[in-house]
């Protein structure tokens, strides 16, 4: 156990986060930890949550006659009332050997799922984005994608289910990192969510820059900023199309698509030439001037969209669909 | 190794520096080039003006190599067999026995593994992106995905890709289409709490019409399409969104029902 008495030189998460196979991961501030709002629902997630949370935080368990009693300033019902802990609270365990492996085993549970919230915190999203810049979570295996900076992600928010993966913004599409030593990190410490709002929330990356062009601060310059389905259309998957997609060949003749080993998968890799037959809206509108169609997803600021398309038919006024935000889902951002 | 020796004409004989070539650390991608097909001049029109000091190279890989020479020469004549060695192994391994060689490998995965959450580590062929020499890289060919990928190795990031050629990985499908896996419209979808992201879901949406469009050419030519869920009774298209948050769009579900119709 670290003391906080003794000034230990490194805390328990610094030491966490330096340790072979987790390169991926921010350091979450204690500021962060200390605030009970983000820890809503993790109580019950893990065994022994007040001591995981003490070593997390470097808090020294010290003997303490009423642990069990709350005090009651701010006290908050809506969560499990007996298990709020806050930082310096002192508490008496007698630890055992085989308690103590169990505690650290769950510390780093609960930091990881910490961690999967805290990355998606304005605070924590920041420290991610000076890590994409430095190169800490690789580049693209994809040969088109030219070593285009990939994000860590999660494919589940429950942790057991899929170790860490790494997801591509120039292809959209996910890979297995190229070291063993990150295939035994839960892909929940991260979730499914941070790889897409890193997109919505650093717009001006240029994505396709690598190298020491991104630390060197490469942004999409201001003659690109044409905007398409809220984000720049340079940055729409810009590994992707007609000139990204590999054309199996033998001896210069092209495979045709009728061969049993004959191309299937080009539209992975696939994108419009003329990128504004993306536009949903307007192209919908176009071919289909009476139908229902609903759609949710993501605009640039991160607030979910609903784009009721032909809606208004009801009120009995035709024309082109609307965009219009609901308050659902709001991001923490 | 042990069952070509049996097969072999020169099953008495070892192969020294071939032994040697495949073995040596970062050697992996290549097989062992026969005997029989390295003495058939044939096999090796054209590659003498390729290499320097042709004989001496070919005669170091063959194991007849008796030149009395300094170190420096020496080293010479070991990189051009090197080279040699290469140049042969892209004409050997789109040959009969080369293919099955190769393919020996592809099942060990000599060639490492798709990178691609969704080919499940399906084993990779190397692959030229040209067929002359010290233009590129060799990279690594997925059939499931149909995509091309960096090696994972800085010491297999610099061979020359010419060595595998831009036709055999494709000929080797060709030849055993037994091989070639069924393919999955399984993919990632981005998403931010729970919501798909406006940009990426409606790239992903136009794909998804790319996929139909070459499923019902490939339908009206009576060809099969080699995707395990095609023409089943869901559609393709909609299995991203059965996790949705968001109801299935009902616009779309009647497009695909009439997909159906269609094929
Ligand atoms: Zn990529
Ligand atoms: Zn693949």
């Amino acid at each position: 156990m670290m003391s906080s008495s003794s000034g230990t030189p490194e805390s328990w998460i610094s030491s966490f986060c330096s340790l072979l196979g987790h390169e991926y991961f921010a350091e979450v501030s204690e500021e962060f930890i200390e605030d009970d709002f983000n820890l809503t629902g993790l109580q019950t997630q893990v065994a022994m949550y007040k001591e995981a949370l003490e070593m997390i935080l470097d808090v020294e368990p010290e003997e303490d006659e009423d642990e069990d009693e709350e005090d009651e300033e701010e006290e908050d019902e809506s969560i499990e009332g007996a298990d709020r802990m806050r930082h310096g609270e002192r508490r008496n365990h007698s630890r055992i050997a085989s308690d103590l492996s169990v505690i650290e085993s769950s510390a780093e549970m609960l930091y990881g799922l910490i961690h999967q919230r805290f990355i998606c915190s304005r605070a924590g999203i920041q420290q991610m984005s000076e890590k994409y810049e430095l190169g800490h979570f690789g580049v693209c295996p994809r040969n088109h994608c030219e070593q285009a900076r990939t994000l860590p992600v999660g494919l589940s928010d429950i942790p057991g289910e899929e170790t860490v993966k790494l997801f591509c913004p120039s292809c959209l599409d996910v890979y297995v990192p190229p070291n063993s030593r990150f295939q035994t990190v839960d892909g929940a410490f991260f979730g499914r969510t941070f790889g897409a709002l890193f997109l919505l929330t650093f717009p001006e990356y240029d994505l396709t820059k690598r190298g020491a062009d991104v630390l060197a601060g490469a942004r999409i310059s201001d003659n690109d900023k044409e905007m398409l389905n809220g984000m720049y259309t340079c940055n729409i998957a810009p590994g992707l199309g007609s000139a990204k997609i590999y054309e199996p060949r033998i001896y210069g003749f092209r495979v045709s698509e009728l061969a049993r080993s004959g191309p299937r998968m080009q539209w992975l890799r696939d994108k419009p030439d003329d990128l504004s037959e993306l536009d949903e809206a307007r192209k919908f509108a176009e071919d289909n001037p009476d139908s229902d169609d609903d759609d949710e997803s993501m605009n640039l600021h991160g607030r979910p969209v609903r784009r009721l398309r032909q809606q208004r038919k009801n009120h009995g006024q035709g024309g082109s669909p609307v965009p219009m935000e609901t308050n659902g889902a709001e991001s923490e951002l | 190794m042990m069952d070509e020796f049996a097969s072999e004409s020169d099953s008495d004989y070892t192969s020294y520096w071939r032994d040697w070539f495949i073995s040596s650390r970062g050697n992996e991608y290549f097989c062992e080039i026969d005997e029989d097909y390295l003495t058939d001049r044939f096999n090796l029109t054209g590659l003498n003006t390729e290499v320097q000091y042709y004989q001496y190279a070919l005669d170091l890989i063959t194991d007849v190599f008796d030149l009395d020479c300094d170190d420096e020469m020496r080293e010479t004549i070991e990189k051009s067999a090197r080279h040699l060695y290469g140049l042969i192994h892209a004409r050997y391994i789109v040959t009969t026995r080369g293919l099955a060689k190769m393919l020996d490998k592809y099942k060990k995965a000599d060639f490492g593994k798709c990178p691609r959450v969704f080919c499940h580590s399906h084993p990779l062929l190397p692959m030229g992106q040209t067929d002359a020499p010290h233009q590129k890289p060799v990279k690594l060919y997925c059939v499931r995905c149909e995509d091309v990928y960096n090696p994972k190795s800085s010491r297999h990031a610099a061979i020359d890709g010419a060595y595998f050629g831009t036709s055999f990985h494709n000929i080797m499908f060709q030849v055993y289409p037994a091989l070639v896996p069924p393919k999955s419209s399984e993919r990632y979808v981005p998403r931010v709490y729970g919501f798909k992201v406006h940009a990426s879901a409606s790239l992903i949406r136009w794909q998804n019409g790319q996929r139909h469009k070459m499923l019902r050419r490939l339908r009206k030519m009576e060809v099969e399409s080699g995707f395990k869920d095609d023409g089943g009774a869901e559609d393709l298209d909609e299995e991203d969104d059965e996790e949705d948050d968001v109801e299935l769009d009902e616009l779309d579900r009647a497009e695909a029902d009439a997909m159906h119709v269609v094929g």
